[in-house]
């Protein structure tokens, strides 16, 4: 059959089972928009900006697991995209990002709006094609979509020529086969047996074992494996910002997130762990602080699919190159029960003395509001967030049931990557609550997709939690450089309510506490458009625990108002101070080393 | 300032490893392995490309500073671009590695034998030569390359080119 390189294309997405485009028309990619014009099998969603396709075919890719797909024109496309390619790369999402390049003829001539598309993704894809002959396009997709999902995910671009698209040659659709072999890419996802052995023994021995598990959980679709695991050996599971929900957040085996707004609980039990098992995760500086004093004193277990993670930041004593899934399956085979054991207990006492807390003062504060979108939902919407302080808020307030529940950009930390994330889960997933809990400052960043999700009708809940300020970098200011407020007020902001509006939302306003319940209410009613929530909160407030950057736990900074915050809450239970806590850990050193 | 790198830092920079990639021989390759170095920061000594005895494979010789653990992140990371079939280090088996240099001196007639001898005693050759100056060819170990330079320095060196180490295994054993 003679085809044309851009119905080839679609085509092509058509069998790797793309339902879903996010994209922006130019001139480079006329062609491949005329065969969109009647494609019926595939949806193309058309943004506002490249960047916001970007982000869409991300947060469709971590919803779904699958391959998630956008489109740009040359030039200004192309770079428009590369924020939202370089989030996808740090955090090891799945997605195929084309983008029209000039003629074949004139590359290399300046030619108007090209611009080396594979030159500037180079540092931020897992691999990228120019495609300089149609006949090659089935090849170069089928590659790129197998690269983008196996192995360690990540985003593969394909820069495709004017010509490329236009040229017509003969094509057998059946021909077409999805699995490649590419030789010089094999990854490899079976853990050596003798090492998972080795892992097997080291669980079995250990005394305060605990289980660090990261976004290679949630990639390999484990957490089925990952529970098992810690209900049967019961040890205590934190995750990663990444690996939200690898074990049910409100299971009694979950102690939450690690790392620099992590609960203080545990960090602790990291810092005085003497089996830590990584279990896709990456030693990020998020969550290490300060390296060589990371786990101090820990055999460490490193599972994780790409070898080059191994020894990148820590050596490890065992580790374990494969899929987290599969790894999980044959460790299980050789792991067996161990009952619940004091080191437990002591975790258990450290979340006691450092429950994470926030006032109940008749103020509206975002913790609470993220409370209440959990409870008006049951804990089953699927949250998106921007980069902030509020992303810290939902990542210790929202308990995830599940993995691919909490989206949010971690590597990268983009801010505006929350809503146009929130319509890419949407899209996916037309009937579930999505709730993108995004900032003041973020919110600003992609606005314009506003107009996306009202124009598609989708039911997205955007809650800015508006504190007037760039939150997160003015809490720096305020704990570092001498409440010098250096460019970080944003008193000059739009009226929230109205611009909702004038897009075609709904925009609601709430700024007392008694108000969030109602008005969440209202909005989870609203199914075919839009709803934007403007959260006023108060701008002082900061988010703790918190190390800072390349510290330890001993620098971790708790609330102050913590000890009377606990006195409310714990009415009937002793009230601990400070001096306490040493003595609780000096004790507990003490009984730990007698037994050893 | 040497003062201000500590010596056992300097020990790992001096340890220097020779390793082969056999890449595929697209365009661009190169732009990726040397984007790679360039981007974790790893310290490029010297790097060789050609086309192997398989045109569709190209093989780079490149000798990096760095202690086994930078070395082994290195090749890791190599190994990561798709392109890169294989990764093999030379600096624990027996291999030989050569460099080939071409050196314009200056050659006054009184100073010529004593040039000529230089040649000689290096096993390097003559390939040019005007009234003023030669060009030298020698191939080598770097180390042999370096004392030529060294004793042709004496006479005014005008010009220098190295093409860097290239390497293979002894024996049956091929990369
Ligand atoms: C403002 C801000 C504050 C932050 N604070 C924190 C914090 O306090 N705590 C925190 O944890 N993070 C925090 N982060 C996020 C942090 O920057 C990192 O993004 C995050 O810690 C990385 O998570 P991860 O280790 O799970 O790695 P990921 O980036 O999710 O990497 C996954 C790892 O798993 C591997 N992998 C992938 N697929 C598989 C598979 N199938 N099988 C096996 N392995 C696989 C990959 O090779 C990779 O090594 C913060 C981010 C921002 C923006
Ligand atoms: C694109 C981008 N620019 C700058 C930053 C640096 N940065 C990190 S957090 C932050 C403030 C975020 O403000 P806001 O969205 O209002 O959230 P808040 O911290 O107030 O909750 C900034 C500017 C970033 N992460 N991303």
């Amino acid at each position: 059959m003679k085809m044309s390189g851009a119905k080839i294309l679609l085509e092509c997405l058509r069998r790797e089972g793309v339902q879903h485009v996010f994209g922006y028309p130019g001139g480079a990619v006329l062609p491949i928009y005329d065969a969109l014009y009647d494609c019926t099998e595939i949806e193309h969603v058309l943004v506002r900006h490249e960047q916001g396709a970007a982000h869409m075919a991300d947060g469709y890719a971590r919803a779904t697991g699958k391959v998630g797909v956008c489109l740009s024109t040359s030039g200004p496309g192309a770079t428009n995209m590369v924020t939202g390619i370089a989030t996808a790369y740090m955090d090891s999402i799945p997605m195929v990002a084309i983008t029209g390049q000039v003629r074949t003829s004139v590359i290399g001539k300046d030619a108007f709006q090209e611009v080396d598309a594979t030159g500037v993704t180079l540092p931020v894809t897992k691999h990228n094609f120019l495609v300089k002959r149609t006949a090659d396009l089935p090849r170069v997709i089928a590659e790129a979509f197998y690269i983008a999902r196996t192995g360690r995910p990540g985003p593969v671009v394909i820069d495709l020529p004017l010509d490329v698209s236009i040229d017509q040659i003969e094509w057998d659709p059946e021909s077409y086969t999805q699995n490649v072999d590419i030789p010089s890419y094999r990854p490899n996802t079976r853990g050596h047996e003798l090492q998972i052995k080795k892992a097997a023994q080291a669980i079995a021995e250990a005394q305060r074992p605990v289980l660090y598990v990261g976004g290679g959980c949630v990639a390999a679709g484990a957490q089925m494996e990952l529970t098992e695991l810690s209900e049967r050996t019961n040890i205590l599971t934190t995750t990663t910002l990444l690996g939200k929900g690898s074990i049910d957040e409100t299971h009694r085996n979950s102690i939450g997130m690690l790392g620099m707004h992590g609960t203080a609980y545990a960090n602790h039990a990291v810092n005085n762990c003497d089996l830590l098992i990584a279990v896709g995760a990456r030693f990020d500086d998020r969550v290490t602080g300060k390296v060589d004093r990371f786990a101090p004193n820990a055999k460490i277990i490193h599972i994780d699919i790409d070898p080059a993670e191994i020894g990148k930041v820590v050596q490890p004593d065992i580790p374990i190159v494969g899929d987290v899934k599969l790894v999980l399956q044959d460790l299980l085979k050789h792991v067996k029960p161990r009952p619940w054991s004091s080191w437990n207990d002591q975790i258990m006492e450290w979340k006691r003395l450092f429950p994470l807390l926030y006032p109940d003062d008749g103020k509206l504060y975002a913790e609470y509001i993220i409370e209440k979108i959990g409870e008006a939902t049951d804990w089953k919407a699927i949250m998106t967030t921007d980069v902030g302080q509020h992303q810290m808020w939902a990542a210790q307030y929202y308990k995830t049931r599940r993995t691919r529940q909490f989206i949010t950009s971690g590597g990268l930390g983009t801010m505006g990557y929350g809503m146009p994330a929130a319509i890419g889960v949407q899209k996916a997933f037309p009937d579930e609550t999505v709730v993108c809990l995004s900032g003041d400052g973020s919110f600003q960043m992609c606005t314009q997709e506003l107009m996306t999700a009202s124009v598609y009708g989708l039911p997205i809940i955007v809650a800015i939690i508006n504190n007037r300020s760039l939150g997160m970098v003015r809490q720096w200011q305020h704990m570092f450089y001498s409440q010098r407020y250096s460019h970080t007020n944003l008193e000059a902001s739009p009226d929230y309510v109205r611009l909702a509006e004038a897009y075609g939302a709904v925009g609601m306003r709430v700024a007392q506490p008694g108000e969030v319940v109602s008005v969440l209410e209202r909005a989870l009613a609203v199914r075919d458009r839009p709803t934007v929530i403007d959260c006023v909160i108060p701008t002082e407030e900061n988010v703790y625990p918190f190390i800072p950057s390349g510290q330890t736990v001993e620098q971790m900074m708790i609330r102050k108002d913590l000890e009377q915050l606990k006195a409310k809450v714990h009415t009937d239970s002793e009230v601990w101070s400070f001096a306490d806590e040493e003595r609780v850990l000096e004790q507990y050193v003490e009984t730990v080393e007698k037994n050893q | 300032m040497a003062t201000n790198i500590s010596t056992a830092m300097l020990a790992q920079l001096q340890q220097r490893h020779t390793i082969t990639a056999l890449v595929e021989n697209h365009p661009g390759v190169l732009a990726r392995v040397s984007g790679l170095f360039a981007r974790r920061g790893y310290n490029i000594e010297s790097l060789a490309v050609s086309v192997t005895e398989n045109p569709d494979i190209s093989r780079m010789t490149i000798v990096v500073g760095g202690d086994h653990l930078v070395l082994e992140q290195i090749t890791k990371q190599l190994h990561k671009l798709i392109e890169v079939i294989k990764v093999v280090d030379y600096t624990e088996q027996p291999a030989v590695d050569r460099e080939l240099a071409l050196i314009k001196v200056g050659a006054e007639p009184r100073h010529r034998n004593e040039i000529m001898q230089i040649v000689e005693i290096f096993r390097g050759r003559i390939i040019d030569m005007s009234d003023k100056t030669f060009i030298i060819e020698v191939t080598g170990g770097s180390e042999k390359l370096d004392k030529v330079a060294e004793l042709l320095g004496a006479y005014g060196i005008k010009e220098l080119v190295r093409t860097g180490i290239i390497a293979m295994a002894r024996g049956p054993r091929t990369a």
